[in-house]
């Protein structure tokens, strides 16, 4: 039974070292997320983004340091954490014999969400109709991620962890991706985003964290106030 | 775990009767091993309907090699496994799930390859109930090896040669079992002579069953 606490932090990290085999994917990383804070998570390809959100998830583990995700030991709580918590990855984590609404009830299902708020969730993401009966195969890649995306949105995580989620997804989808991350976080839950487009997560996030060789190399306060391209400040 | 299971199964049931592998590719490729049986052994009916127990497990175990690895393949697109790591489902739910999913495809394929041996070889079966228990604990057991043998070779990108090298030496036990059984069947056997076998495929079964619900997470969390 995993502890019942409401912790400050939706995600800590003290100076934590993963594997894949013997190559370090993170070399050491220290973070501290709080609950209800949008992190933006930047840096160069293979600089360690997507694996530190795999991390969060508990799909790898921790070779060395410590973690907590919303207060709970991934590695000991692991079915607690992953309930908990949603992943919009680069895969969309569908199956191409199945239609949209299959995938989504069935990701939803597996979760154990309720599954009272898929209709809503399709709706908003623009699966309606005939796209409902689509099978996946047919699906863009485009339309793939609104699939992925209504899955979070019907789940409702408490921890959103977001691998370059506007990769793939046109204008209006993209401001509808940020209307649904703030809403997110308004609502008490936590963002991690991992992006190459900073300026389109700006908006919504509190802080920036660079990470550069699965180190943390840098740190900047976004600041609220301020139009989205001047709002990033450096502090670190 | 029962809900997991279920949800695990209607899923993978779900796709199999959308694609339809099992029915447009194992099952003939089990009709067409009978074929190829019947033409090894010639013309002369005696040694087909003395070899048709053996002849079936045989092409059953072919085939279900490849129900397993469609099963596999299934998980292997769009980081499906991976979804259903972050989805949090019961990792025993979801070794059950398959399990059954296979063991319902399998059970239609041997009512398919059964007909088949009875035609194609003019095996008479005199005691029917024998076959039935036959066919269903070997089912249980090939499924469930085939499962975990499956998620092991998941990983590794050699799986289509590795799976089928893995599965089949370990699958032996149903093989005879099952064969003995439908020798006995075949040729009106007492319950008598099924029972040995009977409790053979008992143990194949319970030990597969049992090892996989314990290590079928494990074994996800590391391919």
């Amino acid at each position: 039974m995993a502890p019942a606490s409401s912790p400050s932090s939706a995600l800590s990290l003290r100076d934590v070292v993963a594997l894949s085999g013997r190559f370090p994917l993170l070399a050491g990383v220290d973070l501290e997320v709080a609950v209800g804070e949008t992190v933006l998570i930047e840096g160069p390809n293979g600089a360690g983004k997507t694996s530190l959100l795999r991390v969060a998830a508990g799909l790898v583990p921790v070779a060395s340091g410590q973690a907590s995700v919303l207060g709970l030991d991934p590695a000991r709580y692991r079915t607690e954490v992953r309930r908990r918590v949603g992943m919009l990855a680069h895969a969309a984590h569908l199956y191409d014999d199945l239609n949209v609404r299959e995938n989504v009830r069935f990701a939803v299902k597996a979760s154990g969400a309720d599954t009272s708020r898929i209709g809503a969730a399709c709706e908003r993401l623009g699966l309606t109709g005939r796209l409902l009966r689509t099978g996946a195969a047919k699906l863009s890649a485009g339309q793939r991620r609104r699939v992925a995306l209504a899955v979070l949105v019907a789940r409702a995580p408490e921890l959103w962890l977001l691998d370059e989620p506007h990769a793939g997804l046109d204008a209006s989808a993209r401001s509808l991706l940020n209307e649904i991350i703030a809403e997110a976080t308004a609502a008490g839950a936590t963002a991690i985003v991992a992006s190459h487009e900073p300026e389109l997560v700006a908006s919504l996030a509190d802080r920036s964290v660079t990470l550069t060789g699965g180190r943390v190399t840098g740190e900047r306060t976004i600041l609220a106030s301020v139009d989205p391209p001047a709002r990033i400040v450096h502090v670190a | 775990m029962w809900r997991d299971t279920l949800l695990m199964a209607g899923k993978d049931l779900r796709i199999e009767a959308r694609s339809r592998v099992a029915l447009s590719q194992v099952a003939p490729f089990g009709i067409v091993a009978l074929v190829l049986f019947a033409f090894a052994l010639g013309p002369d009916r005696a040694p087909m309907v003395k070899g048709a127990p053996g002849l079936f497990w045989v092409a059953m175990l072919f085939s279900s090699v490849l129900a397993i690895q469609r099963s596999v393949s299934v998980e292997s697109t769009d980081g499906a496994r991976d979804g259903l790591r972050l989805s949090g489902l019961d990792p025993a739910g979801q070794f059950l799930g398959k399990t059954l999913s296979v063991a319902a495809q399998l059970l239609v394929l041997e009512l398919v390859l059964g007909v088949g041996v009875v035609l194609l070889y003019g095996a008479s079966i005199q005691t029917f109930w024998l076959i039935a228990v036959s066919c269903l604990l070997g089912t249980i057991g090939l499924a469930a090896a085939g499962t975990l043998y499956g998620a092991l070779s998941a990983g590794l990108r050699i799986k289509e040669t590795l799976l089928p090298f893995l599965l089949l030496p370990v699958v032996a036990p149903v093989l005879l079992a099952g064969t003995r059984m439908w020798q006995a069947a075949l040729s009106g056997g007492t319950p008598a002579n099924g029972t040995p076998w009977f409790h053979l495929l008992i143990a194949f079964d319970a030990v597969y069953l049992a090892l996989g619900v314990v290590v079928y997470g494990p074994i996800q969390e590391t391919a």
